[in-house]
């Protein structure tokens, strides 16, 4: 993936930088907003990193300018106001994720790479399927080598966000942002003890495990055979 | 010297001065022409008396000459002038030689006027007998007209000095008088500028006091009641709040050194260890590892007491949106229907239906995720510590009592004694018997800054035994009712 980080304090943009080499992306980086946007009109970029506080345009107005000319280049805002207004102002100037400093960097990874996602059309697909395990979105019905499987709405809502991210990680936070629609740290594992439901229903009586943990990171669904 | 002459300006310069001043030049003009045209008038009364008591006499002396020619009319002016009234006679021929008449002379003033004027005259006698004295006389104004009568010519006059008099003292009078009135309207704009002027100093001297930062000082009252009373008590009413923010402020600097400090030092502590260990690469990882989550926890921790802080020093923006209550506890209760199960817990919820607020939503439902959260952890531990429960429940309601939407959350856990209930709503107060557990310490009171963001509440209830939780946030208006119902 070709990264753009739009952030002026370069220690964090350094880090960026190395980190998402290491996990296989390249990333360039812009240290002011309008440097960022010229850039960014530059297309070829597969994601955006847009610091919301930058010198000369801030991060809002170069993710708002792109939209009114019809970049539609996912964007993932990055703040340190973190209020729910805050959120909410970045995601209406066209953001399409928001997230607070400090951030782990595993979770922003996990966001870029869903976002990435989102932007091809498959997620539109009303049928996703990872290995054996089926899911139809219209019908609500999931299957597993066939055997119909008995979820919960919000069981086959957690699933459905899983598969339609498969192969990629996905963090607690992003699970009850998008889930749930909750944006606050529930502090307690109420995340894992879904998951681990979930992951009761769906893997229990077979041999290959599709949903897994990611170590300090999140959780994964994927076929392991594939 | 100076300071006088600063103060002196100050006065001369404050409002009120210059409004008295103003007041006193309006009243001055209104008066001055009220006397003014009283004057006039009383003057032109008095003219016009005059005038025709001179047109009678002269219509009388006319009908004495009809009557008794030259010599008739020559008797009637003597007798006349003889009377020592204000009345003045000339008569004389028509070459101008006096024949009778208490007048000396054809007044020079009247020559050439052949309709009569006014003129001076002085006549001892009349003088004498009007009142004054001696030889040294003083002129007296008169009129005259004159009259030819039976071939000879007449002057008939009136001495109107009274009436000179009367308008030399309504002069003098109104002089005085408006004198009077500038100056004492001087005074009393001064005075009042300077009462009020003392009063601004000392408003003046505690705002200095404020600003190098004394909060507690308030502006002086005099509780008259009056306009300067109700700005000093509002201002100071701002200042309370003010002093009340800023000492929440530093509670919570003190809070997180004293709180922060610790996690801080720890976080220190492991990178330290793990930078030591022989072992090397593993146990660094380790530390590190040990290290990012102590972080994230000190971080948990400073995002709530900031939010806190913000809660409770904000209003409730334009974030608040009409939700049903029942649906948001419902769907929070079900988030932690699993942790409850997995903790073999009752998690209930007993609602009556749709209860509308006025709130913020991502608030509320952190807030009673706070209260599920809280209820769960220390009914488990209150379990694993091996007390015998045989009610192992969380019970959430949301009900609709005296007005105001309550949620109340039930646990069996180990309770908070009545004498701690206060405490723990405050940031960061853990009883000593938790401190171990995880968690914040700030989750009860992050409820109750949302509460009291919503104009609601929170209280402590026994629960014989475990701990009940109630948070108050009033219900939203009936639909169309304008303005917010928080």
């Amino acid at each position: 993936m070709r990264v753009l980080v739009i952030e002026d304090d370069r220690e964090t943009a350094a880090f960026l930088q190395k980190s998402l080499k290491e996990s296989g992306h390249t990333a360039d980086l812009a240290e002011d907003g309008e440097g960022g946007l010229s850039m960014a009109r530059g297309g070829g970029y597969d994601i955006l990193i847009v610091d919301r506080m930058l010198p000369q345009l801030d991060g809002l107005t170069v993710v708002k300018t792109l939209r009114q000319e019809e970049d539609r280049t996912p964007a993932l805002i990055l703040s340190a106001l973190g209020d729910v207004d805050d959120r909410v102002k970045g995601l209406r100037a066209g953001g399409d994720d928001y997230l607070t400093k400090p951030y782990a960097y595993t979770e922003l990874l996990a966001r870029i790479e869903a976002l990435a996602r989102r932007a091809t059309p498959e997620e539109q697909a009303t049928r996703l399927s990872v290995g054996d395990l089926m899911l139809d979105r219209l019908s609500h019905r999931v299957t597993r080598s066939g055997e119909s499987v008995q979820l919960q709405p919000r069981e086959f809502r957690l699933l459905e966000y899983l598969m339609k991210h498969a192969g990629q990680v996905v963090t607690r936070t992003m699970l009850l942002e998008n889930v749930w629609d909750y944006h606050f740290d529930p502090q307690t594992n109420v995340i894992d003890v879904h998951v681990s439901r979930l992951r009761a229903k769906i893997d229990k009586n077979f041999a290959t495990p599709l949903l897994h943990t990611v170590r300090g990171a999140g959780y994964m669904i994927r076929d392991s055979a594939g | 010297m100076t300071a006088l002459g600063n103060f002196a300006g100050a006065l001369l310069r404050t409002t009120a001065f210059r409004l008295a001043l103003a007041a006193v030049a309006v009243f001055l003009l209104a008066a001055g022409l009220i006397v003014y045209v009283m004057f006039w008038q009383t003057n032109r009364v008095l003219t016009e008396q005059a005038v025709a008591t001179v047109n009678s006499e002269i219509a009388v002396l006319q009908r004495e000459a009809l009557t008794g020619g030259p010599a008739g009319l020559n008797a009637a002016v003597l007798s006349r002038s003889l009377a020592l009234g204000p009345g003045l006679y000339f008569l004389s021929d028509r070459r101008g030689n006096k024949i009778a008449g208490n007048l000396s002379r054809i007044p020079p003033e009247l020559s050439g006027l052949p309709n009569g004027g006014v003129f001076n005259y002085r006549n001892p006698a009349l003088a004498a007998a009007l009142g004054e004295n001696g030889t040294d006389v003083d002129p007296r104004l008169a009129f005259a007209v004159p009259v030819d009568v039976a071939g000879l010519r007449i002057y008939v006059g009136r001495d109107i000095e009274d009436q000179r008099q009367l308008a030399t003292r309504v002069r003098l009078i109104s002089l005085f008088g408006f004198g009077a009135l500038a100056l004492l309207g001087l005074l009393g704009g001064l005075l009042v500028s300077w009462m009020v002027l003392r009063r601004v100093d000392r408003i003046n001297s505690a705002s200095k006091a404020i600003m190098s930062g004394d909060l507690s000082q308030r502006l002086p009252v005099t509780g008259s009641g009056d306009e300067l009373d109700s700005l000093a008590e509002s201002l100071n009413q701002m200042l309370g709040r003010i002093e009340q923010l800023m000492s929440g402020l530093r509670e919570v600097s003190d809070n997180i050194a004293h709180d922060l400090k610790t996690p801080l030092n720890r976080l220190r502590n492991r990178a330290e260890a793990a930078l030591r260990d022989p072992r090397g690469g593993e146990a660094q990882r380790e530390g590190l590892e040990a290290t990012i989550e102590a972080a994230d926890e000190l971080m948990t921790t400073f995002n709530a007491l900031l939010l806190i802080a913000r809660l409770e020093a904000g209003a409730l923006e334009d974030s608040a949106v009409e939700l049903n209550l029942s649906n948001l506890v419902n769907d929070v209760a079900e988030l932690y229907e699993p942790v409850a199960d997995e903790a073999k817990l009752a998690l209930t919820v007993r609602e009556s239906g749709s209860i509308r607020i006025r709130a913020n939503q991502q608030l509320i439902t952190q807030a009673v995720a706070n209260l599920i959260d809280n209820a769960i952890k220390y009914s488990a531990r209150q379990m694993a510590v091996g007390a015998a429960q045989s009610d192992r429940s969380v019970k959430v309601s949301v009900e609709v009592v005296d007005g105001a939407a309550e949620i109340s959350v039930a646990d069996r856990g180990p309770g908070i004694a009545p004498e701690d209930r206060e405490r723990v709503l405050k940031r960061f107060v853990r009883l000593e018997k938790s401190r171990t557990a995880p968690g914040t310490g700030l989750g009860l009171s992050l409820v109750a800054a949302v509460a009291r963001l919503h104009n609601g509440g929170v209280r402590l209830e026994d629960n014989k035994p475990g701990l009940v939780v109630v948070m108050r946030v009033p219900i939203a208006l009936d639909k169309g009712a304008e303005g917010r119902a928080s």
